[in-house]
């Protein structure tokens, strides 16, 4: 077996919400590591701080305390314009709200990363409907969100979050929005791309998505209770 | 240049808000479309005085005694040789190229069908040249004629029918005031113009009129010296035709040894100062309007940026999304510069086509006795253009760096 460095390394991680006068322990001296190729589910009741995870994962968000690495790049010592650049080239997001541009057709939903990477219109489109495609909307490239179900609007984040070959994928609460069969669809989605080498992390609070992950961080009051990693499961 | 890359996504965004788009630009429709229409009548009425006025003669001062208050100008003190002669020293009156006597007189001819007064001009060579007169038939006055005082006449076209019963008219004799003169050119018909009308003149050597012609209104002589009834001077150029109105006052002032506080018994009309008035007025009336245009646009540029402020909130989870995906502060910012400034140029554009169509209905309101002239000139329209681009870059710019600020975590969790 390949030893590999760290894709994501948190030591004594620390972020606290100032409201007012009170100060909010969002998350508490947590630390791990997750490799590339890892499947991570994070769960945890609202509040357990396991959204604020993600945010500072995705470089949305700044550590109070503590040092976040990723690709052994320390986060804290990157300018805005760096961490920008990382979230378009490294990082994907799918939310559960999914997020979309309310007037804007599922082709220029999933080009939007590729505009602010500077790629030209005409790769930037090829690479949008190819992405389309591999969610199975090569058909729904020129509707807009409206004309969309949920799964699909779910479908065109997923495009979107990928387009730009990112090597992390963060998904917080993905299936929260949708129904159970529609949610396994998209889940599905996720894991056929684990497959060919993309880190996921999921956020949830559904214990059946998270049972699918191959790893389970379990948070609590901003801090880690467990962290149980599984065997792959059988192939029926 | 980066900014372009932005707009057809504004485009969009300004396509999608139809009806709050146009109300937006609306403030910057009507500011441009009513400076230009404002501005373009004050530039065609100005164009048509200076047309009337007409660049010819513009050089040409015309000097009488007599104030400008005297409802005719006669005066105790009329002007002499001797004035024509100081006027005619260079060296204190460097802006004058030449000073010409003119002596005018009416005379009843006598002859012919004709029943009115003749008038008689007495002049010098140098007239036909500043006047730039041209002639149907014949000749001018030559130098030899003046300074031999030879009795040759130059008639107006009206002469010829009045007492020379039409055809050949040069070399015919024609009689004034008793005495024969020989017809030696025929002027073209000219019409009134600034400096009278000559088609009912004759005009004959300067000395012959002093010394031959009955007075009428004229008296021949003032101490001793010829009088004459009009200096017309002609200066180097319009532009130093003011210099040299005020060498005339001055030198004037002082042969007649008018003090301070006396004002000025001779008048010196001076259309190149006529035309810096026009000028003037035409300068202050375009600054009054560019200030309304200011306002105009001031308040189209608060309404589009209290628009563009509605619009940041409005999307700001559209912004939030932006920077998770990897738009850079720059991109933001760009994006709702690149929106404001496609609401105020495209506001300018309509500005200006509604201006062009008020300019006909304007136009159409035109008569000949009041002609209605609406000049938009390229200038004001480059200048419209990038007013309005102004106007959207700097109302524009807060609103963006208020979008480029948001969170995006914050943003994102915006509902």
């Amino acid at each position: 077996m390949t030893v590999l460095s760290p894709l994501i390394e948190i030591r004594n991680l620390t972020r606290t919400y100032n409201i007012g006068r009170t100060a909010l322990h969002a998350l508490k001296n947590v630390s791990l590591t997750i490799e590339p190729g890892e499947y991570v589910a994070i769960v945890g009741t609202s509040g357990s701080g396991k959204s604020t995870l993600l945010n500072i994962l995705g470089l949305l968000d700044r550590p109070t305390e503590g040092t976040y690495r990723i690709r052994q790049q320390d986060a804290g010592e990157l300018t805005d314009r760096q961490r920008t650049t990382l979230r378009n080239k490294e990082i994907g997001f799918v939310f559960q709200e999914f997020n979309l541009l309310a007037r804007a057709t599922a082709r220029r939903q999933a080009e939007l990363p590729l505009f602010y990477a500077g790629v030209s219109r005409k790769e930037s489109r090829r690479r949008a409907l190819d992405a389309l495609a591999r969610v199975g909307l090569a058909d729904r490239a020129d509707h807009r969100p409206e004309e969309l179900s949920g799964g699909q609007r779910q479908r065109v984040a997923i495009a979107r979050a990928l387009v730009n070959s990112p090597s992390l994928l963060l998904a917080d609460e993905p299936t929260g929005a949708i129904d159970t069969q529609t949610g396994e669809e998209v889940m599905t989605l996720f894991e056929q791309r684990h497959l060919e080498g993309l880190t996921l992390v999921v956020v949830t609070h559904d214990r059946e998505i998270a049972a699918r992950a191959r790893r389970i961080i379990t948070l609590r009051d901003g801090a880690v209770i467990s962290d149980e990693r599984r065997p792959a499961p059988v192939a029926p | 240049m980066r900014l372009l890359r932005y707009f057809p996504l504004a485009v969009e965004n300004i396509a999608v808000r139809k009806l709050r788009s146009i109300l937006t630009m609306l403030g910057v429709i009507i500011g441009v479309a009513s400076v230009l229409t404002t501005l373009g009548i004050g530039r065609g009425a100005s164009a048509d005085i200076m047309q009337q006025i007409g660049s010819e003669g513009l050089t040409l001062l015309l000097v009488q005694s007599g104030s400008m208050f005297d409802e005719i100008r006669t005066s105790d003190r009329p002007l002499t040789m001797a004035d024509v002669a100081a006027l005619s020293d260079r060296s204190l009156h460097p802006d004058i190229v030449q000073a010409v006597p003119l002596y005018r007189q009416y005379i009843f001819p006598g002859a012919g069908n004709n029943t009115g007064f003749l008038e008689v001009v007495g002049t010098t060579a140098a007239y036909a040249e500043i006047h730039s007169l041209e002639l149907a038939q014949g000749r001018f006055l030559t130098e030899t004629e003046i300074a031999q005082s030879t009795k040759s006449v130059v008639i107006g076209a009206d002469v010829v029918q009045r007492l020379l019963a039409g055809t050949d008219a040069v070399g015919q004799s024609l009689r004034i005031d008793r005495q024969p003169y020989t017809v030696v050119g025929v002027l073209k018909r000219q019409g009134w113009g600034r400096f009278g009308n000559l088609d009912g003149s004759a005009i004959i050597p300067l000395a012959v009129a002093q010394d031959r012609l009955r007075p009428s209104f004229t008296a021949h002589r003032h101490r001793g010296e010829y009088t004459v009834s009009e200096i017309h001077v002609n200066a180097a150029s319009i532009e130093r035709a003011n210099a040299a109105a005020r060498q005339i006052e001055q030198t004037l002032r002082l042969r007649r040894a008018l003090t301070a506080d006396e004002a000025n018994d001779f008048t010196i009309d001076n259309q190149a100062w006529l035309l810096e008035r026009v000028n003037s007025v035409a300068a202050t009336l375009t600054a009054f309007l560019a200030g309304i245009g200011a306002i105009s646009l001031l308040v189209g540029g608060i309404g589009i940026m209290n628009i563009m402020l509605v619009s940041v909130t409005e999307r700001t989870r559209e912004i939030g999304l932006r920077k998770a995906v990897g738009a850079h502060n720059r991109d933001i910012l760009l994006q709702f510069l690149a929106e404001a400034l496609m609401l105020t140029l495209v506001g300018g554009l309509i500005g200006i086509a509604i201006s062009f169509g008020l300019a006909e209905v304007v136009e159409s309101f035109s008569t000949p006795d009041f002609p209605l002239v609406v000049l938009i000139e390229p200038g004001s329209l480059a200048a419209a253009v990038s007013v309005s681009a102004a106007c959207g870059l700097l109302f524009g710019l807060y609103p963006a760096i208020r979008a480029t600020r948001l969170d995006p975590i914050e943003a994102l969790r915006h509902e």
